[in-house]
């Protein structure tokens, strides 16, 4: 008489393996990327993030890695893997339905080495659009405690506070891969963000800053950043809505 | 610093269709339909300016437009005013916060509201009807 296999055995599956190619590449004394190639096993739970770290711990510590959290949250982990910017840590290797994962450094982004970018520009952007809310009454006096916001007022803006600042988006962008200038996918759904919020009385300075020629109308809603988003944000529905401001199509 | 140095995508990132889904090849279609529109509208003052030669001059201009490439170019030419027009209003909607959705709380997996539906049926309607009309243009240069 067969047995019915338990819960726990149908979800055994043997260790699989794939082949991991890491770009390598130092700015200070290589001319162009190269790749090295590791032979890894893997579950169906294990994240390309513990894959690089695998390859980093039992055969090339050299590897540079920016990693924290490891659930999604800091932002830290954003690379192209498999030819799209994902979080490594919220990529399951099982999911990529490939023998081979390619991971490389996010696009649109300068390289300090390997796996590591640079962020200091998303955070100039994501600064210059004053992510905070502007308002007069900031000091909080024993009758005003907070500033009350109904759920409805809320829901206008709680999507795009789940921003993470992982700059997926920015990588994803086809104005930011030749425009230097952009202020980029991020900032602009940030300055939504503030601008959508009720308790915030700063929309028309936000709305000066990013209408420049290298502002808010270098937007073709491409739709890329949302699809690269991780949390859900929707950079092309924000930028769209605070344009609408601008055009005259919302109040 | 260089593009190299901002490890930019360039052009050849820009305009690669393959990795984003419909949208992206929207995005495609509709700056070659505009370079394809500004480079017939060019050659197309250059044309109508052999007026100045007078009618023999005009008529002999005008039998290139009469060859068989002449009348492909012309095809061409159609789907991309066609794309680009249909192509043109959806994304000009779209600008103005029309048909993007709107903003709430999100919850996996995080399909983004913006590319949604409506803007995918009209990705494929400016692609569908830009074929009808060169298809219907092609009919009528060929089938005189």
């Amino acid at each position: 008489m067969g047995q019915i296999p338990s819960m726990a055995e149908e979800n055994m599956t043997p260790s699989q393996s794939i082949t991991l190619r890491i770009a390598k590449y130092n700015p200070e004394h290589d001319s162009a990327k190269k790749f090295m190639d590791f032979t890894i096993t893997y579950e169906r739970w294990t994240t390309v993030l513990e894959a690089i770290l695998e390859v980093k711990k039992h055969f090339d510590h050299s590897i540079a890695v920016r990693y924290s959290c490891r659930q999604a949250t800091c932002g830290s982990c954003g690379m192209i893997i498999n030819g799209k910017p994902r979080l490594a840590c919220f990529t399951k290797i099982s999911e990529l339905n490939s023998n081979v994962i390619t991971v490389e450094p996010m696009n649109n982004f300068p390289i300090i080495r390997d796996l590591a970018v640079k962020f200091e520009r998303l955070f100039d952007t994501h600064h210059k659009v004053k992510p905070y809310l502007i308002h007069d009454d900031t000091e909080i006096t024993s009758d005003t405690k907070e500033f009350l916001q109904s759920p409805e007022e809320l829901e206008q803006y709680i999507q795009f506070s789940n921003c993470i600042k992982c700059g997926l988006c920015n990588s994803a962008c086809p104005t930011m891969a030749t425009d230097s200038s952009f202020v980029g996918p991020q900032a602009l759904a940030q300055a939504y963000r503030y601008v959508a919020d009720s308790r915030d009385k700063g929309k028309d300075q936000r709305l000066k800053i990013i209408d420049d020629s290298h502002g808010i109308w270098r937007c073709h809603f491409a739709g890329s950043c949302s699809q690269v988003c991780p949390k859900g944000v929707d950079p092309a529905m924000g930028i769209q809505l605070l344009r609408g401001y601008m055009l005259g199509f919302r109040s | 610093m260089t593009n190299q140095d901002e490890h930019k995508e360039g052009i050849g990132g820009m305009i690669n269709p393959r990795r984003y889904g419909i949208e992206r090849v929207a995005y495609l279609l509709m700056r070659l339909s505009g370079l394809g529109l500004l480079a017939y509208f060019i050659g197309h003052i250059y044309e109508t300016s052999s007026i100045l030669k007078g009618e023999i001059g005009w008529n002999e201009f005008l039998e290139i437009t009469q060859t068989t490439e002449g009348h492909a170019i012309l095809a061409i030419v159609i789907a991309m005013c066609v794309f680009h027009t249909v192509n043109g209003i959806r994304v000009m909607l779209g600008h103005g916060g029309v048909g993007v959705g709107k903003p709430a709380r999100p919850d996996y997996p995080y399909i983004p509201a913006s590319q949604n539906i409506r803007h995918k049926m009209g990705i494929y309607s400016a692609i569908i009807l830009a074929a009808i009309a060169m298809l219907y243009g092609l009919a009528v240069m060929f089938g005189e």
